[in-house]
């Protein structure tokens, strides 16, 4: 019993008129109205959060950044043979806000379009871990036996794979690629989500209510579908957003060290041209620092958003 | 076997056939092993929770299965519903076993859970709760025409939550407990079962509370003919609203029979405990029994009630000359009176020594 | 005197939708080695009044008052001697309390461990007393050693009641002891405490929503509803004739095995105990009460004598000629 929630018919008489508008009938819009009440309450609570909104204006912001790149700084500026490049390790000047790299490119354009390529390796590689993720720790979950048994033991063997030495092994196989970069984070990320989902599963699989509709004679799919998924969803939302974090910095990681693709522009590609051009040593700060402020700002945002999200939607922390 | 069958067969009150009927019902549960152990050859403890029980419930009955907690009542419960599965036995539903398909048994029979708050998803809107059954069905029209939405509102109006729009959008936990309950109650009458199975069905809710419930449980029997099984702890609910009563201990029907008379004139020595514990205005100094719920995967020979039974601890037992027969040899329910059954061999004796004593007399 | 002597309590609980009265006004008197049962269902504020006496409500809380435990005001109590009086003068049995120990520790050593953190003993003399404690509630002394989940519920309720009684307190607050338990193991724990009260001479507050329990344990009951006490007296005559609508409801749920008009006859109130941000003007219970009338929407009634050492907060109790004969 909850303070603050609207009570129905408590200790009124029985047949008091109601004072809302009458709801709908049909069942497609009843469900619909639930989703949308869902909704909107989340997102009220949500902008309660302090942390999450920040993270959320933050992420919005990059985003944005990413999206308009070509209205920001103009593509040509990638080339190095372009006429609008300068001087070569110039600090940030006028004309050049963050200064220059080797190539005599503009940082702040470099950076501005490596947003694009960290943004998207970072959200693919998260989509595949999350699918593959989810969808494993739900069958384990499910099913339990021998199913469960066996996905787990699959799930363990990936937990403990060393991504960072299968990056290597197959950049030198496949040659570096974006492609090998988003495959190593996507089959390395899965398993904590899988075993969080799992938990989860278990949790709800026992509940009275999915009981009930076993009794009703619910099948497998129905069980799933309507009563597993809706309450370990929002778990894995929340746990998603974090996941995008970690695979941006893995991006990052991978590509400085110079396992992604050498033609594309991302944070970790431009910090790993800049180490590779003694920028470290010679001081050139203009070319470190603002991708890698960027990176830092982008995987706060996430988790700041994650966290909040994870305050809000997951069961355990919402008892409180 | 043959014998308990036959008396089962007469329990059948009217010639009828009974709606929902439990043959020798085995359910056993395997306690856990560790990995090492397990390979070392131990093997896991059986738990006999129900241990060869035999049940009838008649059209438009009200039948309490009552008994301590571990008694093997609620998984009776649970294995009717096909939640559990038997080890063996069967159940028979209006004469004909179960077969693997369950769809369109659980149609028919519904169940009404212990705790209202943890029955309802708690992300699903009280509309969408009622509506499951019929959707799992894929019901969208009744035979006499009605739309899903009729039937929702016809169901939470007949569980006396009224008007039934006025619920549709809200969640579990913006409604009381008893609420709760009738609309979990709606959500097993739409379906128009012929049968509830209601595990501890007011336990959970406020005291004055339960009089609402279980006067809706009893007016859904007068009208529409459901029967009922409920399973309880309180006798002080099968007093109230049942038509028979079966008291169980540790896996088996220890008593059965008709209401008034099990509670009031018990004949089992476990039912003359629980009666006896029953709290009532003034007196602390009941009698009660020692010792703690036996447990499952330790069966005692003979009676399994022997070990705390009254009558063997007291000595009366010894001094009828019954006690061998209590702590060696089992027994199934015996008639002792008409459709009153008992499994005690001093009830038994007792029993004969008056129906004896009745004929010499005569 | 009184042992505890409440007057006057209000307890506002600070929510997110505002504030919420749990407690309106609640006096209680518990006299040395009596046994007070307090009876109500959810909402009626019972664990409220407990946490307010031993100052165990969440820090917003408003708590206003006076609560006299030995004569001092508890309320008032700064927080050394607050601590100090906890569990020596007044110790509690919490609601649930099979789950309170910690499920890690042995059991020995967490009730040496209420014995040594109130400076009650050292470590050698709070084992002994242990020994002799875990005794008393009728559990061998070699149970000392287990962990909880080796025990029943029943035998983890005996050591929440032997913890209770380590620094041997002169009131003990039992809330809802005996609710999880079945009926063979509840009848034990109620014969235990009733015996041990009487042995110790202790001063009881049993609360429990049973009212057929309370009977058996208490030599006084009050009735709570909606923060209020709406009835007091010796428990008999308060459950066999009650003077209050509520208590006579609240007693009809709680048949008589053997009683014929209860056959076929459940008797319950229409509605729901009332949410305490939510309570009807007037008397309180006129919503669901059968013999209402119209003077009870606009009266909020307080206690009237109603009989030997009985009160009642029912305006019939004064007028009796409006109760209307029952349908």
């Amino acid at each position: 019993m909850r303070p603050g929630l609207e009570r129905v018919g408590t200790s009124a008489a029985v047949g008091e008129e109601p004072t809302a508008p009458p709801p709908p009938t049909d069942p497609r819009r009843i469900a619909w109205a639930r989703r949308r009440r869902a909704f909107s309450r989340v997102a009220k609570t949500y902008r309660k959060n302090k942390m999450g909104m920040w993270g959320l204006c933050l992420l919005i912001f990059f985003v944005l950044v990413a999206i308009f790149a070509p209205l920001i700084a103009s593509k040509a500026g990638l080339d190095p043979t372009c006429t609008c490049t300068g001087k070569a390790y110039q600090s940030p000047s006028l004309q050049f806000p963050f200064g220059t790299d080797d190539l005599g490119r503009s940082v702040f354009t470099l950076t501005v379009w490596g947003s694009r390529i960290s943004l998207i390796v970072g959200l693919i590689a998260t989509l595949i871990s999350m699918v593959i993720g989810s969808l494993l720790g739900i069958a384990a979950g499910y099913y339990g036996g021998w199913l469960e048994a066996v996905l787990m033991r699959i799930t363990d063997w990936f937990l403990v794979l060393p991504w960072l030495a299968l990056a290597i092994v197959l950049a030198a196989l496949l040659g570096p690629s974006l492609i090998v970069i988003i495959f190593v984070i996507g089959i390395t990320s899965w398993p904590s989500t899988a075993r969080i989902v799992r938990a989860q599963v278990l949790s709800v699989k026992t509940r009275s209510y999915v009981e009930r509709a076993r009794g009703l004679g619910a099948t497998n799919w129905h069980l799933i579908s309507r009563h597993v998924l809706p309450n370990v969803g929002p778990l894995i939302l929340a746990n998603t957003v974090l996941t995008v974090a970690g695979a941006i910095l893995s991006e990052t990681t991978l590509s400085f060290l110079g396992l992604g693709d050498p033609l594309s522009i991302s944070w970790g590609t431009i910090l790993e041209f800049a180490f590779g051009g003694g920028a470290a040593v010679a001081g050139d700060w203009w070319w470190l620092l603002p991708p890698g402020i960027c990176i830092i700002l982008v995987v706060l945002a996430f988790m700041m958003c994650g966290f909040a999200l994870d305050d809000i939607l997951n069961p355990k922390l919402r008892e409180r | 076997m043959s014998d308990v069958a036959a008396q089962a067969a007469q329990v059948r009150t009217d010639g009828k056939q009974p709606v929902l009927e439990v043959r020798d019902l085995h359910v056993s549960f395997a306690g856990r092993i560790g990995l090492v152990a397990g390979l070392a050859g131990k093997k896991a403890s059986m738990a006999r929770a129900v241990d060869g029980v035999n049940l009838e419930l008649h059209a438009g009955e009200v039948l309490a299965l009552a008994g301590e907690s571990g008694c093997g009542k609620t998984t009776i419960a649970r294995t009717i519903l096909g939640l559990e599965k038997p080890r063996a036995g069967e159940i028979r539903f209006e004469g004909k076993p179960l077969g693997r398909n369950l769809r369109q048994y659980r149609r028919r029979v519904q169940m009404v859970f212990q705790d209202p708050s943890a029955a309802l998803n708690p992300r699903q809107t009280i509309y969408e709760s009622v509506a499951e059954g019929l959707r799992v069905h894929g019901i969208s029209r009744s035979e006499d025409g009605l739309s899903e939405e009729q039937m929702v509102a016809r169901a939470l109006s007949r569980a006396g939550l009224r008007p039934p729009e006025l619920f549709y959008l809200n969640y579990p936990h913006e409604l009381s407990g008893g609420q709760r309950q009738r609309v979990v109650i709606a959500g097993a009458l739409v379906l128009d079962p012929e049968v509830i199975v209601a595990d501890e069905p007011v336990s959970s809710l406020d005291a004055s509370v339960r009089g609402e419930i279980l006067r809706l449980l009893l007016g859904l029997r007068n009208e529409f003919g459901i029967a009922m099984l409920v399973v309880t702890h309180d006798l002080g609910l099968a007093w109230t609203i049942a038509d028979r009563v079966a008291v169980m201990y540790l896996g088996r029907i220890v008593e059965i029979g008709p209401a008034e008379q099990v509670l009031t004139n018990p004949l089992h020595p476990y039912t003359k405990a629980l009666l006896k514990v029953v709290p009532e205005a003034g007196g602390i100094d009941r009698p009660f029994l020692t010792g703690e719920p036996p447990d499952p995967t330790r069966i005692p020979p003979g009676c399994r009630f022997h070990p705390r039974c009254p009558e063997v601890v007291s000595g009366r037992a010894a001094s009828a000359g019954v006690e061998p027969k209590c702590t060696g040899e089992g027994l199934g329910l015996v008639e002792l009176r008409p459709g009153h059954f008992a499994a005690c061999h001093l009830a038994s004796l007792e029993a004969r020594g008056l129906s004896q004593s009745a004929d010499a007399g005569a | 005197m009184s042992l505890l002597s409440v007057r006057d309590l209000h307890v506002i609980y600070h929510t997110q939708a505002g504030p919420v009265p749990a407690v309106r006004g609640v006096d209680l008197d518990i006299a040395k080695g009596e046994v007070l049962g307090l009876a109500g269902e959810s909402g009626c504020g019972k664990t409220t009044v407990i946490n307010a006496i031993l100052r165990l409500l969440p820090e917003k809380t408003k708590v206003e008052g006076t609560v006299l435990l030995n004569g001092e005001d508890v309320l008032a109590m700064k927080p050394g001697k607050l601590r100090a009086v906890r569990w020596t003068q007044a110790s509690v049995i919490f609601q649930g309390a099979m789950h309170a120990l910690n499920p890690v520790r042995r059991i020995g050593d967490q009730i040496v461990e209420a014995i040594t953190i109130h400076g009650q003993a050292g470590e050698k003399e709070a084992l002994v007393r242990a020994g002799a404690l875990i005794e008393q509630v009728g559990l061998p002394p070699w149970r000392l050693r287990d962990y909880p989940h080796e025990l029943s519920g029943g035998q983890r309720q005996r050591v929440m009641i032997a913890m209770s009684l380590a620094c041997s307190p002169n009131l003990v607050i039992a809330d809802e002891p005996t609710t999880a338990l079945d009926v063979m193991v509840q009848a034990q724990v109620l014969k235990l405490l009733k015996d041990l009260q009487r042995e110790l001479g202790l001063a009881m507050l049993f609360i429990t929503h049973d009212l057929s329990v309370l009977v058996e344990v208490s030599d006084r009951l009050a009735i709570m509803y909606a923060g209020k006490v709406v009835e007091d007296g010796p428990s008999v005559p308060v459950f066999t004739e009650p003077a209050h609508p509520y208590t006579r409801a609240l007693a009809g749920a709680f048949p008589q095995i053997g009683d014929r008009t209860f056959r076929m006859a459940p008797s319950g109130l229409p509605g729901d105990p009332p949410y305490p941000g939510d309570v009807p003007p007037g008397c309180s219970f006129h919503p669901r009460c059968p013999l209402a009338f119209e003077d009870c929407p606009k009266i909020d009634p307080d206690l009237f004598p109603a009989g030997d050492q009985r009160r009642a907060a029912c305006l019939l109790v004064n007028r009796p000629e409006m109760a209307r004969v029952e349908p």
